[in-house]
């Protein structure tokens, strides 16, 4: 899995690369795999207000429907134009050319909250694991034995 | 009868293998409070045989279109079915199988439905269709909040002819009456024409009307002028919602996707399903390409299998309930697929020049007897305005007539009393091409007193 | 494209057009004597059309033929076992459609008043008291098309009865394994929805509902049994604290099969219900639908059930269409009068021994199916199920193999899949539920099928992962599907092979 080292992380998957007071949003590599292939995405207007933390769009595979979360607030310049025909785009090329908005930042302290790639790596190697866990625990749980079950 | 084939030796071996003494133990986590007042107070199960003679006594006790005339329409319609359609519906693979959700071993009803939602598009001229939903009333109810949806939050007035169907404004006042922000406001109509009051259409329109629905036909079997309500509706972005309960006159009439309706939706049991009181049949629901993420329903896209095969699916779910939860177009989850398959079924069999054929006759029979009845004396055609198969007839003595009627086994059509009460002294008939010649005649002979 | 490796051994058949491919123009396959008619004598011809471009123009045979080759291509009940849970698909009986086509029956039309209807509307007011006495509720109304109507129906009368005592409230409780309709119904009736979450035993704690309970919830919606196969234990308990602080229980009684003769909704604290006619009362499925959704209510929600109502006055029937704290009307006419003839049919035939023994048989078999299958694959709660049970793929997960390759490849073995992925708080989930109406030696047969594919996952799971390898399409591309509708035949279009990549 790739963490390229120019980008800024979110907690919810999306990447963030800074350009001056200028951030280009997408989602990460580990986001879109495990969104499946991806048939729509839901991009705000240009002239729009993201606010951090909130949701912006919306992105759906055949099956499921993820919200985007606002990495960091600011007016939407722009969005990207092939994704509405083309949204497989995010799966085939998630950081380079399945960027999906680009935003004038209005608060660069924003950025303070963000993970770099090697924390995010770490991140998600952690998000795996505790799915791990979570399976084990239910495999304990099958192993306790219950009385009643027991044939009379 | 009771249709669970397990014997007395197959209980005990399944017990055994569940590990279990007897099935009542399945139930031990069932609270005893419960389980002690539980027995079901019905009598004890019927044969086959005293099933059917029960319920041919029920039947008999009901006056039906095989031996009655009627002259009834009103959101429901008396057409000839042929037998193909039956036949088919029939069929178990058909009728017994669940929703398509997996579509290997669906393709019989995917590709069925997507036939459908084309058959649809074709008559209605509009670009996208559903796979149907329950009536032409809740059609209505679920076009206002897709138009909601898609307009802007100050546009939140609906206008509703009052010459739409009484039950589906009723329907939609219900569906409506749960959200704050939607206020539903009735259009008269025109007490000459039978049409809605164009004049009075205007001076409601504003820059917060979201949609404006019309029948079409409307109620009274009147056919409306949509050009000009279109032009209105234009000229402050409110959408223009079609409901035509009688779909049989779109063969003849212009489409609602000819002259710029944004959702047609309607009644469409007049396709291939028996009158059956009023269900099940479904609700067509039809809108232009550019709403279709917002439709409500199921959809059936084209789609090709691992070897290139062509093949159909569910598609656009993330709209529906099962996926998106609260945030769903709607909450609709089983619809009436046997019966867009029967009207599927019927339109393939009329085809092309056979329902244009049928609702000429309709068309004919309609006007002649119309004709024949103004020519009686005490009878006059309410409204001026062209119709399909669908007229509001004025009678000096309408208890009278119907009266004699019922004598001579035959309704004569709907009285508008109850929901028009300036029209106590018409009612609405309807004549088919099941109404034959002789009907008509017995109905004008009994008309002359 | 290169064109797909022919078998020259497989079937040629080609595959199906679509009704627009085939005919020719001016066919139709139905006549009719008599008069022409000059249309425009009547209707102004700015009025009419022209012809609908595109309709078919197919003769009699061929269109038989071409649904008759449809209905192959489907599976369905009475070809396969088809254990969909909290779908409940069970046999539909061939009188129930004997008695639906009689003319006395297909023929009424629901605008003639209700002297010519004595004996639907007798049937019709009886199939209420019947559905009452199974749910233990004291009113139905037969209006609603669907479950789902129902559930909005259920939620517009709670909202009703609270707005009249001048408490609207705004918020609804739905549990993690409610079906997707909770929610949605919910806010189809301008609620707000909480959600809970089930503990770990499956069912919902009367603390988790305590903690979120106030004086603006106006109802909870619960599942009983719930997706998970489980009675909610602690229903009671939950109704008191609703109750307390002024709410009401809602009954999603989709899983209704497991409970005639066992236990009744009515004595469980519910207020409102609904039920599933095309479920537990063996209507068929159509594809789809027809379908109904009947409400049952106790006392105090009684005036507010969907309008007409059926009145018993005097010898006669009649209908209420005002009733002043009604709802109002949720659909056209008398519901899906069809389908409730179906349903009364069916349970004039089980009667109230037949209807308790459905129940009791269709426990049987769902724990016969989880026991023979505790082995192989991994269950989802360790304890007796009701009348569906639950496993998941995490054991085949090992070697790549997921719930939709065990799913694809049942097909192979002539089975329709359970349901999958859901409910959404078991991952992998395959909901199993037999009904009653399976003998054993079917149920041995799809367990021996489930046995044999839990082995290719272990020794061939690519086998498992590219079924299915015999139905009449291969797995169909849903991604292409979403990202590129095409909803409808046009002129001009590619025929049954794709030309595009």
């Amino acid at each position: 899995m790739e963490f390229p080292e120019g980008l800024k992380y979110s907690k919810e998957h999306e990447w963030v690369l800074v350009e001056g007071t200028s951030a280009t949003i997408g989602i990460t590599e580990y986001a879109q795999e495990e969104l499946g292939d991806i048939v729509f995405v839901e991009l705000p207007e240009v002239g729009e207000k993201i606010v951090k933390d909130d949701p912006f769009g919306a992105v759906e595979s055949v099956k499921a429907v993820s919200d985007i979360y606002a990495p960091v607030s600011g007016a939407v310049v722009e969005t990207n134009e092939i994704l509405p025909d083309n949204p497989e785009t995010i799966n085939d090329d998630p950081y380079g050319d399945g960027w999906m908005v680009r935003v004038e930042l209005s608060d660069i302290d924003d950025l303070k909250d963000l993970m770099d790639a090697d924390e995010y790596a770490e991140y998600v190697a952690q998000q795996k694991e505790d799915d791990d866990e979570e399976d084990d625990d239910e495999d304990e749980d099958d192993i306790e034995e219950d009385d009643d079950d027991k044939v009379k | 009868m009771r249709y669970t084939p397990h014997t007395v030796t197959d209980k005990e071996r399944m017990l055994r293998e569940i590990g279990c003494a007897s099935v009542e133990d399945l139930y031990r986590h069932v609270p005893q409070s419960l389980r002690e007042h539980a027995a079901i107070g019905l009598p004890a199960g019927l044969t086959e045989l005293e099933v059917r003679r029960r319920m041919a006594a029920l039947a008999a006790r009901n006056d039906s279109a095989a031996d009655w005339s009627f002259f009834l329409g009103g959101g429901i319609y008396h057409h000839f079915i042929p037998s193909a359609v039956d036949a088919t519906i029939s069929r178990a693979e058909f009728s017994t199988s669940y929703t398509p959700y997996q579509p290997e071993v669906s393709q019989g009803t995917l590709q069925a439905l997507f036939e459908y939602q084309t058959l649809i598009c074709q008559l209605t001229g509009m670009d996208v269709s559903n796979a149907a939903v329950y009536d032409g009333a809740s059609a209505v109810a679920e076009a206002v909040l897709m138009s909601r949806r898609i307009q802007p939050a100050k546009k939140r007035r609906v206008l509703m002819s009052r010459a739409l169907h009484p039950q589906y404004r009723a329907v939609v006042a219900t569906y409506l009456k749960n959200l704050d922000d939607v206020r539903l406001e009735e259009v008269p109509f025109d007490a000459g024409r039978g049409a809605t009051d164009f004049e009075q259409l205007k001076r409601l329109l504003d820059d917060q009307t979201m949609c404006v629905l019309l029948g079409y036909p409307n109620f009274f079997g009147v056919i409306e002028e949509p050009a000009p309500i279109r032009a209105a509706c234009d000229s402050v972005g409110a959408h223009l919602v079609t409901v035509t309960s009688e779909p049989l006159s779109l063969a003849l009439l212009k489409p609602p996707g000819e002259f710029g309706a944004d959702i047609a939706v309607g009644e469409g049991q007049s396709l291939g399903v028996p009158m059956s009181l009023g269900g099940p049949a479904f609700g067509f629901f039809a809108c232009q390409n550019k709403f279709v993420r917002n439709i409500p329903g199921r959809l059936v896209g084209e789609t090709v299998d691992s070897e290139g095969q062509r093949g159909f699916v569910l598609t656009l779910a993330t709209r529906e309930q099962h996926i998106r939860r609260e945030k769903a177009t709607s909450n609709i989850c089983t619809s009436q697929t046997l019966c867009a398959l029967a009207a599927t079924v019927y339109m393939a069999l009329l085809g092309k020049s056979g329902l244009r054929r049928i609702a000429e006759i309709n068309v004919a029979r309609a006007h002649d007897a119309c004709a024949r009845l103004i020519a009686q004396r005490g009878f006059a055609s309410r409204f001026s305005a062209p119709f399909f198969n669908e007229f509001v007839m004025q009678s000096e003595n309408l208890s009278q007539l119907f009266a004699d009627c019922t004598a001579r086994r035959m309704v004569p059509g709907i009285p508008l009393a109850p929901w028009y009460p300036e029209l106590k002294d018409s009612f609405l008939m309807c004549v088919t091409e099941m109404n034959e010649r002789e009907e008509i005649d017995q109905l004008v002979r009994t008309s002359a007193g | 494209m290169s064109e797909p490796a022919q078998d020259r051994k497989r079937s040629q058949v080609a595959p199906p057009k679509l009704l627009f491919e085939s005919g020719s123009p001016g066919r139709s396959a139905v006549e009719w004597a008599g008069e022409g008619a000059k249309v425009e004598e009547s209707i102004p011809s700015h009025l009419l059309r022209r012809d609908i471009d595109g309709f078919p123009e197919l003769g009699e045979l061929e269109v038989l033929r071409h649904f008759t080759g449809l209905s192959q291509r489907n599976f369905s009940i009475e070809s396969q076992f088809y254990p969909l849970g909290s779908c409940t698909m069970k046999y539909n009986p061939k009188i129930n459609e004997v008695v639906a086509r009689l003319p006395g029956f297909a023929l009424l039309h629901p605008m003639a008043s209700p002297e010519h209807l004595q004996g639907a509307l007798a049937m019709l007011f009886e199939l209420e008291q019947m559905l009452a006495e199974v749910a233990g509720m004291e009113h139905v109304s037969l209006q609603p098309s669907a479950g789902a109507q129902g559930e909005l129906t259920g939620l517009m009368m709670i909202r009703a009865c609270l707005s009249e005592r001048g408490d609207p409230r705004k918020k609804i409780i739905v549990p993690d394994t409610a079906h997707g309709t909770n929610p949605a119904s919910s806010t189809l009736c301008g609620y707000d929805v909480i959600q809970i979450s089930s503990n770990d035993k499956g069912v919902i704690d009367a603390a988790a509902v305590e903690k979120v309970m106030d004086g603006d919830v106006a109802a909870i919606m619960i599942t009983n049994p719930n997706t998970l196969g489980l009675f909610e234990s602690n229903i009671e308990a939950i109704a008191q604290i609703v109750h307390a602080k002024g709410g009401m229980v809602y009954l999603d009684g989709a899983n209704l099969n497991a409970l005639m003769g066992v236990a009744k909704p009515g004595h469980m604290g519910v207020d409102v219900l609904h039920m599933n006619l095309h479920k537990t009362f063996s209507t068929p499925h159509g594809g789809g639908g027809p379908g109904a959704g009947p409400v049952g209510v106790k006392a105090p929600l009684r005036d507010y059930l969907p309008v007409p109502r059926i009145v018993h006055a005097g010898d006669k029937f009649v209908l209420h269409e005002i009733e002043p704290k009604s709802v109002g009307r949720v659909r056209s006419f008398l519901g899906n009068f069809g389908v409730l003839l179906r349903a009364y049919t069916y349970i004039l035939s089980l009667g109230g021994d037949g209807l308790a023994e459905a129940s009791r048989m269709a426990l049987l078999n769902a724990n016969y199916i989880r026991k023979k299958l505790e082995k192989s694959y991994q269950l989802a709660y360790n304890e007796p199920c009701m009348h569906e049970c639950i496993l998941t793929d995490r054991i085949q997960h090992k070697n790549g193999v997921s719930t939709l390759d065990i799913a694809k490849r049942l097909l192979d073995y002539g089975y329709h899949p359970p349901t999958i992925y859901f409910p959404l708080v078991v991952s992998g989930a395959l909901m199993i539920e037999p009904t009653e109406t399976e003998s054993p030696e079917t149920l041995d047969g799809f367990c021996d099928a489930m046995l044999a594919i839990a082995q290719e996952a272990k020794d061939d799971p690519e086998l498992v992962k590219s079924a299915p390898h015999s139905t009449p399409v291969r797995r169909l591309d849903e991604a292409r599907a979403a990202r590129k509708p095409v909803l409808r035949w046009e002129n001009g279009r590619a025929k049954s092979r794709s030309t595009d990549p």
